[in-house]
């Protein structure tokens, strides 16, 4: 497991590509982000959650998350194996991780305003 | 490296913010970009809008992007858009679906821009390059359903040209492919002015087009020449050296050609690189081969061109068939070929002569296990005389101003007695009198027979008694070939004296030879039997003239003809 939570390079190709737009982008993926923990939360089904983590997986590997990134991969891959307490665990943890870095967003989405 | 040019891209993704993302990337490179959300909206929005390229995620809600990858393709039909598949799927298993749905490539997540950038290009050549295979192919179609069309054309012309002739005549068999033309197969037949018949089956190199189009002037020269009265060795002359000018080096035509006199019941045969023809003789049963004893046309110069001919005689009934090497050449699956001796057991095993070409037919469908398409076969018979020729041929001219009150002599000596045939042009300028049009074959004939006479028995001494036979109407024709490349002095003379009489006109013809003469009185007497080969000549002119007589011992002929004006 990584101890980068969030990759600067990323952060910064991003800003690059985006211009403008990056707010939009920043706000947009944390509001993405905060259904996705619901959906989380909410799944039933081994499938569901493997869904749901794949596709939560995808936009925090665009955002540079890797750790939360690679937590969504565990619970992808290995949803249909581990027990219910298991499943739990990990889904706390990826919760966990998300408010980790949540605030590096926020503090981007900040200094976009002011440059 | 060439710039890219900007394309329509949709992409279909369902997380908002990688979707956010994506598009910028790609409209920063310069192309015009539409979203869809999930599959569905991915198809409808490809229907109305037709973007170049697709860029598909995976795994979406409502319909998953292999779906709508399965129905974008599908919708596409012929194009190729591409798609390429956004995916975090890791799996070769994953992987392999992508492909499968109809994907063309893939892009993993986290979205590199360079990576994008160069697949979006690879994918644009690809798609450039199956818009121009359509639109080749579509080209190439047009092109060729315009040859067709242009040989449909040439058939139409052609078929004209060559149904000038007399193969529906009463004494000709025939069997032609429909396609013979395009196969290179020619069959003419055509009357001449003395009632006999020329028949040619030929056979041209290549296929198609250029096998065709050198047919049809070696059809006008057969019609031409035949129609005037010219011999079987002028007309090959003329053809041979027709062809051997306007064809290709590689180009030729084999053909045997046939000159049947019912007149004087024989056949003048001419086989250039074709195969073996028969002669059946209906009393005996023996079928005589006819060889090719040279090069087929247009190959040889006019010097070297060889227009020998050999005659054979002939009994009423008798046929003179001829095959192009379809039939020899028919292969069974084992690449066996049919052959001349299968052919013969054809021969031998057929019992009605009427059904010879269906017992060959069935031969050939036996061994190969189905019909070719690319075989002639012509068969001519001849019949008891009285045969009614074609239609007169027409004249453009009023006849306001024809010489009518003329006369002409000439004389052919040695030289122009070997290779000269005075006769087409004799009668050419006889028929510049119209009063003597309607007598046209009468006239050939008469001035064939008295020409003739006086050339073979006058000038080059031949006993037509030899005729008597087979083997000595061989050698009457062998001595006369030698005799007539020998011949240094002699003459034939011809004189012409038109005058008008009454309402109408008379001709007077009088042929002179050097020769010994006969005895006019003794062969005068005989009764005319119509078994043998020879002596039919004198009662021919008796009948078809008047006032025939012969004086200078036999040395020279006269006879006359008589026409009225038509009111």
């Amino acid at each position: 497991m990584t101890d980068t939570h969030v990759d600067r390079e990323v952060l910064d190709t991003l800003r690059e590509v985006m211009e403008d737009g990056y707010t939009e982008l920043l706000e947009t993926f944390l509001a993405d982000s905060q259904s996705r923990l619901h959906e989380l939360q909410d799944s039933t089904s081994a499938k569901a959650l493997s869904d749901v983590a794949h596709s939560f997986k995808g936009s925090a590997s665009n955002m540079g998350a890797v750790r939360l990134a690679e937590l969504c991969q565990d619970l992808e891959s290995n949803a249909k194996n581990k027990s219910p307490e298991a499943l739990a665990q990990l889904v706390a943890d990826i919760h966990s991780e998300f408010a980790e870095v949540r605030p590096v967003y926020e503090s981007e989405k900040h200094h976009a305003h002011i440059h | 490296m060439q710039a890219q040019e900007p394309l329509t891209i949709l992409i279909a993704e369902d997380s908002a913010a990688d979707r956010l993302l994506l598009s910028t990337i790609v409209r920063r490179q310069g192309h015009r970009v539409l979203t869809a959300a999930n599959g569905a909206e991915a198809v409808e929005t490809f229907k109305e809008q037709q973007p170049d390229l697709v860029l598909m995620d995976a795994l979406m809600p409502v319909m998953d992007g292999f779906e709508a990858a399965r129905q974008i393709k599908a919708l596409a039909g012929e194009a190729l858009v591409p798609i390429i598949f956004l995916t975090s799927l890791t799996e070769s298993e994953a992987l392999a679906r992508c492909l499968e749905a109809g994907g063309d490539d893939f892009l993993a997540k986290p979205y590199n821009q360079v990576i994008l950038a160069a697949k979006i290009k690879a994918m644009d050549r690809l798609r450039r390059l199956q818009a121009t295979v359509l639109q080749q192919r579509d080209l190439i179609a047009r092109h060729h359903d315009y040859l067709l069309n242009e040989q449909r054309v040439a058939k139409a012309v052609f078929d004209k040209v060559a149904h000038s002739g007399c193969l529906s005549a009463p004494n000709i068999r025939y069997l032609q492919s429909p396609y013979a033309l395009f196969n290179g197969d020619l069959l003419l037949a055509a009357y001449t002015p003395a009632g006999d018949m020329h028949v040619m089956l030929g056979d041209f190199t290549g296929h198609g087009l250029p096998a065709a189009v050198g047919a049809m002037p070696l059809a006008e020269v057969f019609y031409g020449m035949t129609a005037k009265g010219y011999g079987l060795a002028e007309t090959l002359r003329e053809m041979n050296a027709k062809l051997k000018r306007i064809l290709p080096v590689d180009m030729f035509c084999c053909a045997t050609l046939l000159s049947l006199s019912f007149q004087s019941r024989s056949v003048e045969v001419w086989n250039g690189g074709m195969p073996d023809g028969y002669l059946h003789r209906m009393a005996s049963g023996e079928r005589v081969p006819l060889p090719a004893r040279h090069l087929p046309l247009g190959i040889l110069s006019a010097q070297a061109f060889d227009d020998r001919t050999d005659v054979y005689p002939m009994a009423v009934d008798d046929r003179v068939f001829l095959l192009s090497d379809g039939v020899i050449d028919t292969c069974d699956a084992n690449d066996q070929l049919f052959g001349v001796e299968r052919l013969q057991q054809v021969f031998a095993a057929n019992r009605e002569p009427d059904r010879l070409f269906e017992d060959i037919e069935q031969a050939l469908r036996d061994f190969r296990g189905q019909a070719r398409d690319d075989v002639s076969m012509v068969e001519v018979s001849l019949l008891e005389s009285a045969q009614t020729h074609g239609a007169a041929p027409v004249y453009s001219d009023s006849g306001q101003s024809c010489p009518l009150d003329w006369s002409a002599s000439f004389e052919f000596r040695g030289a122009s007695l070997r290779r000269f045939n005075p006769l087409p042009f004799l009668l050419q300028l006889l028929l510049e009198v119209h009063g003597l049009r309607a007598q046209s074959g009468a006239l050939y004939s008469v001035l064939a027979e008295l020409y003739s006479n006086g050339l073979e028995h006058g000038v080059l001494g031949l006993d037509s008694s030899l005729k008597r036979d087979a083997a000595g109407f061989a050698r009457y024709y062998e001595m006369r070939a030698a005799r007539l490349e020998a011949l240094q002095d002699g003459f034939v003379r011809v004189h012409l004296q038109v005058q008008p009489q009454g309402g109408g006109g008379r001709l007077v013809i009088r042929v002179e030879d050097s020769g010994k003469g006969f005895d006019v009185a003794r062969v005068m007497e005989r009764p005319v039997d119509n078994a043998r080969l020879s002596g039919r000549g004198i009662g021919l002119v008796r009948q078809l003239g008047r006032n025939a007589s012969w004086s200078d011992q036999g040395r020279s002929a006269s006879v006359e003809f008589f026409w009225e004006i038509e009111a």
